[in-house]
């Protein structure tokens, strides 16, 4: 790594490089951005998740200094910056759609920022040069954002934004407007280099498969509010809602009422574990859900023993698929309500067929109690 | 192997062939039209300014180009279009950008007062320019009457009448095209420039202006090609020193009966307006001018 890029912050420090208090937009009578309340340390990659009009990206540009922001503060390196213009808040942004200046080549795009800061011509140019390198497009400097392809577009504008060595790094949406594979590769590749440059980066997207492959934790946005924050398999292993459970991966989900450690339930009756009933700390009779992942579940016949420790529910086969590394099965309960089973591939196992009648097994332990519809 | 590309080319010579010439039939009222109301007209026109009123010969080029009188309405014109068209920028450009950054509504209400005066007569808004600038107009009797100044002040029947009156009808032509590139430019790019440390004067002069300079040299192209050819405002408004040359055309025919010159000052003024849009087309594609101001 070149001297000329920020090399030598450590990562991971215990300094607080970005701190929301209270955080509200209100645009008219709808509050867009509910009371946001986060701490990003220094060198942490934090990505704000959330479906569409969640808040995630309003919080993005109040942080940038686009939006005002209705009440609360927003501190960068200990300092509130909240009045401050977004010229002088020094955040490098990568935008959605790259926001290249089409009327400079990627040179005169990187070089931009620090002309701004007055970087003398020579330290300047060599700054641009080790920041094309850095994106893996030494080359092209001379080009136009128009002779290049959606990727190459946003690795300069990822150039562009880290060359100035901002406080922070602000993403949104960077790779929604590339295709699958590209969006892959682009997402190891920024990965790497924000490690690289130690960057603290504060990442947007929906898409929650590319907030797992690259965040050290994710704060899923809900109504303008973060309903949960932790790393990726705090939010899949122990989702705290219904929201949660439902939107991070595939779930089955069980409602019924909580009573007596138990979810009760016209279906059945299931077990809770001691450590899923204490987070959820649900009253006595309220509603509750019981969530389990597909590949928690297990398929058993309907004749025979229910080993100890393990809640089942009765179950007909609609489909089998096959998909290379794991069978899915696709099950129906007696009250019409849809449930799906990943078998992983390889190891013993028995093949059911549409229309057997199974019983769905799994470890008490395996359930997470979640607060009901209505809760 | 020449066998397979040269039946390629045969299928689609069949494809193309009646497919053009059905909807190449829309096209043709229009050539017709022109064909007769402005190719055959001008035709006649060259042919006039070489062979009237002698036989065929440049004399009447010879005579335009070495009269003073003809050279200076003809430098007057220059003149007097290259200040309207600065005159134009200068006010039209702060009035798109703001049309630009306000909300829709606003700049539909904005478009209303620029096209306001497409509304009325050319000819009415001119003699409202002389109502309100002659020695008895409103400013002047005004200005009199409050004893600010003791004698009219020479607002009519010069230069600065002129412009001014040619710059009011003329605006339109430079606020469209502006406004038409400006609505398009992306202002996250502005957001992009300040996020990068630009100061707002920094990001509108580094990112927003070279952005905007289609609509610039579109509205400057327009602003001043018509101004060339402007007829009725200069009369009225100007003197005998501000004359423009379609007016010295118009005399040529009207009082001197002098076709023939008429004809070489008419094809002057055409072979220069070319010759602008010509080294105009070098800087900005053509296209991009019209199509800024049918979409304005």
């Amino acid at each position: 790594m070149s001297a000329h890029l920020p090399s030598g912050r450590a990562v991971r420090t215990d300094r607080t490089a970005l701190a929301l208090r209270g955080l509200r937009k209100m645009f008219g009578d709808v509050a867009a951005v509910a009371g946001v309340d986060l701490d990003v340390q220094e060198g942490e990659f934090i990505t704000l998740l959330g479906p569409s009009g969640s808040g995630k990206t309003t919080t993005l540009r109040m942080i940038a200094g686009f939006t005002e922001q209705s009440a609360g503060s927003i501190e960068i390196d200990g300092v509130d910056v909240s009045t401050v213009p977004p010229h002088k808040r020094d955040v490098g942004m990568v935008f959605q759609n790259y926001a290249l200046f089409p009327h400079m080549t990627s040179a005169e795009n990187i070089e931009f920022p620090l002309q701004m800061r007055k970087v003398p011509k020579a330290e300047a140019k060599q700054k641009v040069a080790d920041a094309l390198k850095l994106v893996k497009l030494d080359s092209y400097g001379p080009r136009y954002p128009r002779q290049m392809s959606g990727g190459q577009q946003q690795r300069i504008a990822l150039a562009r934004a880290v060359v100035f060595q901002p406080r922070l790094l602000l993403m949104d949406e960077p790779l929604g407007a590339l295709d699958k594979k590209l969006r892959e590769a682009l997402q190891l590749e920024i990965m790497h280099i924000s490690r690289q440059l130690g960057a603290t980066v504060i990442y947007v997207t929906h898409d929650q498969e590319e907030a797992l492959v690259m965040s050290d934790r994710i704060a899923i946005f809900h109504d303008g509010k973060i309903e949960q924050l932790g790393s990726g398999e705090d939010l899949y292993e122990r989702p705290i809602s219904l929201f949660v459970a439902d939107f991070i991966g595939e779930s089955n989900i069980l409602h019924g009422k909580f009573a007596g450690g138990s979810v009760v339930a016209e279906l059945g009756t299931w077990r809770v574990g001691d450590a899923a009933a204490a987070r959820a700390s649900l009253g006595a009779d309220s509603p509750a859900a019981l969530v389990v992942r597909p590949e928690r579940l297990r398929l058993i016949p309907r004749t025979g023993d229910v080993p100890a420790g393990v809640n089942t529910v009765d179950a007909t086969v609609t489909d089998v698929l096959y998909l290379g590394s794991t069978r899915k099965y696709e099950l129906r309960l007696a009250n019409g309500q849809g449930v799906g089973v990943r078998q992983q591939l390889g190891g013993p196992e028995t093949t059911w067929n549409p229309a057997d009648e199974v019983r769905l097994a799994w470890d008490v332990d395996a359930g997470v109690l979640v607060a009901g519809r209505g809760a | 192997m020449s066998a397979p590309v040269a039946v390629k080319e045969g299928a689609g010579r069949v494809m193309r062939g009646p497919l053009i010439s059905r909807w190449g039939a829309l096209a043709v009222p229009l050539l017709l039209f022109l064909t007769f109301a402005f190719l055959v007209p001008m035709f006649l026109i060259v042919v006039r300014s070489v062979t009237d009123p002698v036989n065929i010969g440049m004399g009447n080029y010879v005579t335009f180009f070495t009269t003073e009188a003809n050279m200076r309405v003809l430098g007057n014109t220059f003149y007097i279009a290259t200040v309207c068209t600065v005159a134009c920028l200068a006010i039209g450009y702060p009035y798109a950008y703001l049309m630009s950054i306000v909300p829709q509504r606003v700049a539909g209400i904005m478009l209303v007062f620029v096209l306001v005066p497409f509304w009325s007569s050319l000819l009415v808004r001119t003699f409202a320019w002389e109502v309100i600038l002659r020695d008895t107009g409103l400013i002047n009797t005004l200005l009199l009457n409050l004893k600010v100044i003791s004698e009219p002040l020479p607002l009519i029947r010069n230069t600065f009448s002129v412009i001014l009156g040619m710059s009011q009808i003329l605006l339109p032509f430079m606020v469209l095209p502006l406004y038409s590139v400006m609505q398009k430019i992306d202002p996250e790019l502005t957001r992009a420039a300040a996020n990068l440390g630009a100061p707002p004067f920094s990001a509108f002069r580094r990112v927003f202006v070279p952005l905007s300079f289609p609509g610039i040299t579109a509205g400057c192209l327009l602003v001043f090609v018509l101004a060339l050819g402007f007829y009725i405002t200069p009369t009225i408004l100007g003197s005998a020193r501000e004359t423009m040359i379609s007016r010295f055309i118009a005399d040529q025919v009207q009082v001197r009966v002098n076709w023939g010159l008429a004809s070489a000052m008419a094809v002057v003024l055409m072979v220069l307006t070319f010759v602008v849009l010509a080294v105009a087309s070098r800087f900005v594609k053509l296209r991009d001018v019209y199509g800024a101001l049918g979409e304005g």
